[in-house]
């Protein structure tokens, strides 16, 4: 273990982790407590996520996290390029999935200037959203394992996921940073023999689960790490702003897909799994039933799969197909404006927020009717979500503080922007 | 009743003599008021019974670029209760660039507003921990404000030696 | 070299050391994974059983840079995450390499804003850049290939001379 210096640890956190009152240099040993430093470049940490720990012997008296290592300024470069060239940055926000990120995007900027998607469009959406969720919710869940030492399930759940990418790249020709949705519709429609595949894989999806379920839910070691660890009541979750599975481990019935129903989540059944216990290991259930759920849209879905457009016919506002270009002059036209100008939505703002597997990924855009956004806010859930790591933390010890982490699941693409 | 009236209804009843201004674009239901009033109206909206704006989803500021009234704060509320978003608005004291920090209300406000610190250098008075959030503490700038450009100010971030 | 050949006709087989020794050394390169963001997963991906690193010797990753001859940088590297790269490469062992991962460590990529260093070859010698966005498990693989051939020139007295890395300073 490394003896942080001075250098390392600006005052200000130190300042932070002691408390405001009390006044202590680093290199003072107190009589049982030590400063752990854990992080930016962690395995257990996901991503260059730093915590400063205060320790008690083993037990944890306070914990200041620090964010910013990869701070890579995307509300600024937003405020500098169009919305169309946007969307290859929200792939890379939550990188665990993509395409949930392009659909949120997609889904703000068509509110603020008023688009109308065909409906096929949106249930393809749908699909991705859900397939992303299956996907991320697989790495979460073999990341946790992992985190308290069951390496097996890492790699079978990777397996499943390379699955899921795989179909990306039948569908938009991307494994991973798909940017496949576009103002107004999608990239690519699907063809029949993907609808196959993808049937198909929901239907092993169940087999490979219960396979990774008999690994861990009756393994000793795996429960008595999880349970009541970190555990985070009904109110403070609440009040610490956390959304998705974190939330929905201590018992809050909250979903936006089905309490601010976007795209046509209205139209599927679904149940939203809660957990009561608050501790990681209901986390770890919330995971695991949210995959089924999203199984279980998934085939819905294909089932009512609607037949018609995949873009929106508004010309000033949507860009046309690429074939079209080449032959028609009014869709030259509209291009060359559409690419050198931008979509100029009306003057206001609007907030848009979408059900991520994270929890609520948000969209605020301030529009002053140019080509580009005015302001561009992203409320992006991992970050809130980490800011309740402190209080979980506390009181436990060091070793739960990886199986905490790994329960929330954060993402530091997002978190830090 | 519409749920957006209640709201406003609920408010003047509670402040008759405040200025409330409201708006309302492609559904999303915005108030603004003077920032004096905040912490007043952000209690009564989280703790009235019929209200219940438990979850403060997002908090964060735009910078106009103008003289006058340059930042304004916005704030996003969910009533988990009633399955309604509310969005507020104020502006932010011009000469001392400085608001109330509503963390005592909110938990999660906390590092929102150090975010805003971070990236406006926006003041929020009685804040339990006002550090940089993403930027190095050394940093002198704020990144978002207009004036800022994208590529930065070079030499104002060092890089270890080769 | 078709050793399993060899020793079934005679049982030995001439050859040089240097050759001999930067076979080894090239067949079990010990990467350091750097992941930072995006690219991190794929580098993930390079592990699980459908590329499996492990043809190539190189599955042990090891988390400490103490152990590690190759580090590879996989994700943006932010001015504030360049200082603890740095700080990672120098306690590498010497002889080490390092692979750019991706647009972003290779030359900033779609980042072209304040806080992202446009290149990490600004404060690391960088062996192989790896174009792509991210790239795909089985470019990292290729550019493994590559180090170990960059590896396989290497002559067995080349790295003689280093100092030895000095442990007990405090970084
Ligand atoms: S090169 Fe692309 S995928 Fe890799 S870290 Fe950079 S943005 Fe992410």
């Amino acid at each position: 273990m490394e003896k942080l210096t001075k250098n390392d640890v600006h005052p200000k956190i130190v300042q932070a982790l002691l408390g405001a009152d009390t006044t202590f240099t680093v290199e003072d040993a107190l009589d049982n407590e030590m400063i752990l430093n854990m992080g930016p470049q962690h395995p257990a940490t996901h991503g260059v996520l730093r915590l400063l720990l205060r320790l008690d012997g083993e037990t944890v008296i306070a914990c200041v996290p620090e964010l910013g290592y990869l701070h890579r300024g995307y509300e600024k470069m937003a405020e500098n390029m169009g919305y169309l060239d946007f969307i290859p940055h929200t792939d890379r926000l939550d990188y665990l999935s993509p395409p949930a990120n392009n659909v949120a995007y997609a889904l703000a900027v068509e509110k603020l200037a008023g688009i109308e998607v065909p409906k096929r469009a949106q249930y393809i959406r749908m699909m991705m959203c859900e397939l992303s969720r299956i996907a991320s919710h697989l790495v979460a869940v073999g990341a946790l394992a992992m985190d308290v030492g069951a390496l097996t399930v890492f790699l079978w759940t990777l397996r499943e996921r390379e699955k899921v990418l795989d179909m990306y790249d039948v569908i938009c020709g991307a494994r991973f940073t798909t940017s496949y949705t576009r103002i107004g519709g999608v990239a690519q429609d699907l063809q029949k023999s993907t609808i196959i595949e993808i049937q198909k894989f929901i239907d092993e999806l169940e087999k490979s689960l219960e396979e990774v379920e008999r690994l861990l839910n009756s393994n000793r070691i795996f429960i008595e790490r999880l349970e009541d660890i970190g555990v985070i009541s009904y109110d403070d979750a609440i009040d610490f702003g956390l959304t998705g599975p974190s939330l929905r481990g201590s018992g809050v019935d909250f979903d936006l897909r089905r309490d601010a129903s976007y795209l046509y989540y209205n139209e599927v059944e679904f149940k939203v799994p809660v957990y009561y216990e608050g501790d990681c290991l209901a986390r770890y259930f919330v995971r695991m039933d949210e995959i089924r759920e999203s199984a279980k849209i998934v085939t819905q879905v294909l089932d009512k799969l609607p037949s018609g457009e995949i873009m929106a016919n508004n010309p000033k506002k949507v860009l046309p197909r690429k074939t079209e270009i080449y032959t028609k002059m009014e869709e030259l036209i509209h291009d060359f404006m559409l690419v050198n100008f931008g979509i100029n939505p009306p003057v206001g703002d609007i907030y848009q927020a979408v059900e991520n597997p994270k929890g609520e990924l948000g969209f605020y855009i301030v529009s002053k009717g140019e080509g580009h956004p005015w302001k561009l806010k992203i409320r992006s859930p991992s970050f809130v979500n980490i800011q309740s790591i402190p209080h979980m933390t506390k009181g436990y010890m060091v070793s739960d503080v990886v199986a905490i982490i790994g329960s929330i699941d954060p993402v530091m693409g997002e978190a830090d922007k | 009743m519409d749920f957006k009236e209640k709201v406003i209804q609920q408010l003047n009843s509670q402040f008759p003599e405040m200025k409330l201004e409201t708006t309302d674009f492609r559904g999303d239901f915005c108030i603004k008021f003077s920032p004096d009033n905040l912490l007043m109206i952000c209690e009564f909206l989280k703790n009235n019974d019929q209200l219940k704006f438990l979850l403060c989803e997002d908090i964060t500021a735009i910078d106009w670029a103008s003289r006058t009234n340059r930042f304004t704060m916005v704030y996003h509320l969910f009533s988990l209760k009633n399955k309604f978003r509310l969005r507020l608005k104020t502006d932010v004291d011009d000469s001392t660039t400085s608001i109330e920090s509503v963390s005592s209300i909110w938990r999660t406000a906390n590092w929102q507003e150090r975010e805003v610190y971070d990236m406006y250098g926006i003041n929020f008075l009685n804040h339990p921990d006002l550090r940089r959030m993403y930027m190095p503490e050394e940093f002198e700038y704020h990144p978002l404000r207009k004036e800022f450009p994208v590529m930065g100010i070079p030499g104002s971030l060092p890089l270890p030696k080769k | 070299m078709g050793l399993e050949a060899k020793l079934q006709q005679d049982g030995f087989f001439t050859t040089t050391i240097d050759a001999i020794i930067s076979w080894a050394r090239k067949s079990s390169v010990w990467p350091m994974p750097m992941g930072i963001s995006c690219c991190a997963i794929e580098m993930m991906a390079v592990g699980d059983p459908k590329y499996d690193i492990a043809r190539f010797g190189s599955e042990v990753m090891r988390f400490t840079p103490r152990q590690s001859d190759l580090m590879i940088v996989a994700g943006t590297v932010t001015y504030k995450m360049s200082h603890v790269v740095k700080k990672i490469y120098d306690q590498m062992p010497d002889p080490k390499w390092v692979i750019a991962m991706g647009a972003c460590t290779s030359s900033g990529g779609m980042y072209r804003s304040y806080s992202v260093v446009q290149g990490i070859d600004q404060f690391l010698p960088v062996d192989v850049y790896l174009a792509g966005c991210p790239p795909r498990p089985d470019n990292l693989l290729n550019a493994l290939m590559q180090v170990q051939e960059k590896i396989g020139r290497t002559k067995a007295r080349d790295f003689q001379d280093l100092p030895q890395p000095d442990f007990t300073k405090q970084y």
